[in-house]
């Protein structure tokens, strides 16, 4: 641990079909991942409408992850991840303008198959939030908000 | 109503530009009308009433206040207050008061840096000895006071208990009326209603053919000269309607310009720019990751372009402090 032993909330928002069945077989293989990741489980990719990301930040997350199935081929309703893979660039422009870090925030691609990818993914992102300390937006605004 | 059948109505301007004084002014000749059934009892742009003048009433004296003005400064706040303990009913009036509106994006930045362009380094000042607003000044016949100027600018429900929600940069004059009418027949819906808008979208009340939105670049107004059949967003101009409460009556969209979002987040949403920014990007016409990013990487200013009208009330508030 570093950072003061600073361990930070993450908020994983995966679709059902790819991403949440990885994650499901990474716990029952007992791959090695911090449980630093709460996942919200979400039948599509494409469901995933930019304010459950914003919410996310503004309550607490100190980073958000948004994962489904790959493009093009993989998605279960055929065509939910170029929703996805439309809208994700554009939040992290708009965080990036709020000044919220690119590293805050990963979006891609693991699917059912790719349990160890997931488990690395979640150790990776975990140690670069407790790396780059906690985020805390809303005592941030608080506190410096006159 | 009061004992002499007259309504006792405050009207305010916090941090706005005077628009929404504008639309009281656009009433015409019900403005005699308002004249003839209530007593403004303060209204600075108009009316020849001090602070200290409202500080002398006694609790509850006024029935209707309209604010409007977002909450800028330690001056804006402290008149928040005073109105509301005023008054009966305190209304957020017009967009300022309700989403924080143009001045808003001022939360993009903080006060140092907007000191900073504002007096020292736009092109147009002279200031050479670098003097910015201080809240205190010694002069030879004693200090000298001014409001604190805040980080972040807030609407007025951030700040104070409101009663009624009345939209729109600035409201639009039929509209205002309709509300006036209903507090004078004591008909106004529950606390915390919006009034004077609609239920729906803008595009509810928008002329333009809508088809099945494929976008393949987004253009800024001065690029195009779009088609006035057909669906503005659909031609790449970046709409604010199927994220923007109606009400104005597609004031905009009627004369081709595209709706910049004035009104607010519609009904159940509760945060106008995501769901604005959700419904462009997701109807980008392409079935690439590079193409797609590309595409929406276009759009500058995100920020400015999605939360024209209402960062203040966004879950966020604001950028990040330095």
């Amino acid at each position: 641990m570093s950072n003061n032993g600073f361990e930070p909330k993450i908020v994983g928002f995966l679709c059902n079909w790819c991403t949440y069945t990885a994650a499901d077989t990474a716990g029952v293989s007992r791959m090695e991942q911090p449980p630093n990741v709460d996942i919200v489980r979400v039948m599509c990719s494409g469901r995933i409408e930019p304010v459950f990301i914003l919410k996310a930040f503004a309550e607490g997350a100190d980073g958000v992850i948004v994962s489904g199935c790959h493009p093009p081929g993989d998605c279960h309703y055929s065509n939910g991840n170029f929703k996805t893979f439309r809208r994700m660039p554009l939040v992290e422009a708009l965080l990036a303008q709020y000044g919220i870090p690119k590293e805050r925030f990963y979006w891609g691609w693991i699917s059912g198959a790719e349990a160890p990818k997931w488990a690395k993914l979640v150790r990776d992102f975990t140690q670069k939030m407790r790396d780059l300390g906690p985020l805390n937006w809303k005592s941030q605004i608080a506190s410096k908000e006159d | 109503m009061p004992q002499n059948g007259k309504l006792k109505l405050a009207l305010y301007w916090a941090a706005s530009c005077g628009g929404c004084e504008i639309t009281m002014v656009e009433l015409r000749e019900k403005l005699l009308i308002v004249d003839q059934v209530a007593d403004i009892l303060f209204w600075p742009v108009a009316v020849d009433a001090k602070y200290k003048d409202v500080e002398a009433m006694p609790d509850k004296h006024i029935d209707v206040c309209l604010f409007n003005g977002a909450i800028r400064t330690s001056e804006n706040e402290h008149l928040a207050h005073l109105l509301r303990k005023k008054s009966k009913v305190l209304v957020a009036f017009g967009s300022c008061a309700n989403e924080g509106c143009i001045p808003g994006l001022a939360n993009l930045f903080d006060r140092q840096s907007i000191f900073a362009c504002a007096y020292v380094e736009a092109p147009s000042v002279d200031n050479p000895n670098k003097v910015v607003p201080q809240q205190t000044t010694k002069m030879p016949e004693g200090e000298i006071h001014i409001p604190k100027f805040y980080n972040t600018v807030k609407t007025l429900r951030q700040v104070e208990d409101v009663d009624y929600f009345l939209p729109g940069c600035p409201p639009q004059p039929p509209q205002v009326w309709a509300v006036i009418e209903a507090i004078l027949a004591g008909n106004l819906p529950p606390k915390g209603s919006v009034v004077g808008a609609n239920e729906k979208t803008v595009c509810d009340e928008c002329k333009h053919t809508r088809e099945e939105k494929r976008i393949k670049k987004f253009y800024r107004i001065h690029e195009i000269i779009p088609d006035s059949t057909k669906c503005l967003l659909d031609q790449g101009l970046i709409c604010a309607g199927p994220a923007t409460r109606g009400g104005c009556g597609a004031l905009c969209t009627k004369v081709d310009i595209p709706c910049r979002g004035c009104y607010g987040a519609p009904p159940h949403v509760i945060d106008q720019g995501a769901a604005l920014l959700s419904a462009v990007s997701s109807v980008v016409d392409t079935n690439t990751e590079q193409e797609a990013a590309r595409i929406v990487g276009e759009i500058a200013d995100p920020i400015g372009t999605f939360y024209r009208f209402s960062l203040p009330a966004s879950l966020l508030h604001r950028a990040r402090l330095p």
